[in-house]
């Protein structure tokens, strides 16, 4: 009789736990950037056309041989324009190729974005129609990936890069890539 | 949501153009498949609710893989592949994911073995109760019940 008397408060407790536990969990803002499943296996290929030269194809394979930083975004993109100062300040420090993913964008109005803020990339890549995004598993802008040498990727970054998400997250990663050359 | 729209993600401008759809039964399945994946921006909706360009992008890319004669099951793991598990309302059972199939069950289990347990003190009580009547010999039975 004594034992069911505390089972609502038992109840009650394993339920407060519960709950406390998914308000705890949920407490990142980040939580709604998906993991991407792409971590550790071979960036998926492709061949596309570079925003500043008509008629130029770039392929993943030609990109092999040393690491670079795939950075999505497009003129439509207000986070991208807060991002490019500092994606500008860490393209200066050439630790690595900075590579623009151009995606679902008109020319001239990428080309005018660029013409207008500065143009950070090492190259400019362009996806109009965004088939190749879906295999790299992109679904917004900006969005950020790191590939080694052996084109590999290796970290992603969705929304937009602080100073502090370059220095406690992408440098870190950068450094053991550079290791595994 | 919004929000987080708005602030860290933005998305290109939609794109109306239509799908169209070579036959009803194409479409019956285009439909069943699409209420099944999630969009990956929005997270709260279905890539056949969503508005979100990529959910446009999905849908078109969906549409594309079942003509190219692909099973349910291959189209939903090519999304897998490339945006994770979460692209899917029904995850697969898996270590990860047992408690979300199967939690349900086992708190349902656990509220039946707690009633059975409360009932089978309260009928010991009720029978240990009639035996001290019977012992006493009928003295209290003009006791309420």
């Amino acid at each position: 009789m004594n034992k069911s008397r505390w089972l609502p408060l038992a109840v009650f407790a394993a339920l407060a736990v519960l709950l406390a536990a998914g308000v705890w969990l949920s407490r990142n803002p980040d939580r709604e950037a998906l993991p991407s499943p792409l971590i550790g296996k071979p960036a998926p290929a492709f061949s596309l056309p570079v925003l500043h030269e008509a008629g130029r194809l770039v392929s993943s394979e030609q990109l092999r041989g040393s690491p670079y930083l795939l950075n999505v975004w497009g003129s439509w993109c207000p986070a991208c324009r807060d991002e490019h100062p500092v994606l500008t300040r860490f393209a200066e420090t050439k630790r690595v190729r900075v590579i623009g993913f151009n995606w679902k964008d008109e020319h001239p109005d990428a080309l005018r974005w660029l013409e207008q803020y500065g143009n950070p990339y090492w190259l400019v890549l362009t996806d109009y129609e965004g088939k190749v995004a879906i295999d790299w598993g992109i679904y917004g802008a900006p969005e950020t990936f790191l590939v080694d040498a052996r084109g590999v990727v290796r970290w992603k970054h969705v929304g937009p890069m602080s100073e502090a998400t370059i220095r406690d997250e992408l440098l870190p990663v950068l450094a053991e890539v550079e290791k595994t050359r | 949501m919004l929000a987080f729209a708005l602030t860290l993600q933005a998305q290109p401008a939609n794109d109306p153009t239509p799908l169209r759809f070579n036959d009803r039964s194409e479409e019956v399945r285009f439909h069943d498949l699409v209420a099944e994946l999630r969009c990956v921006m929005c997270q709260n909706q279905s890539l056949a609710d969503s508005n979100a360009q990529i959910a446009h992008d999905l849908r078109r890319e969906v549409l594309q893989l079942m003509r190219q004669g692909k099973s349910d099951r291959e189209i939903k793991d090519f999304l897998v592949a490339r945006y994770g598990e979460f692209v899917l309302y029904r995850p697969q059972v898996e270590s990860k994911t047992w408690l979300l199939w199967f939690g349900p069950l086992l708190v349902l289990l656990a509220g039946g073995a707690v009633v059975a347990g409360v009932v089978r003190s309260r009928a010991r009580a009720a029978r240990a109760q009639g035996n001290a009547h019977t012992d006493s010999g009928n003295a209290d039975d003009n006791e309420e019940w």
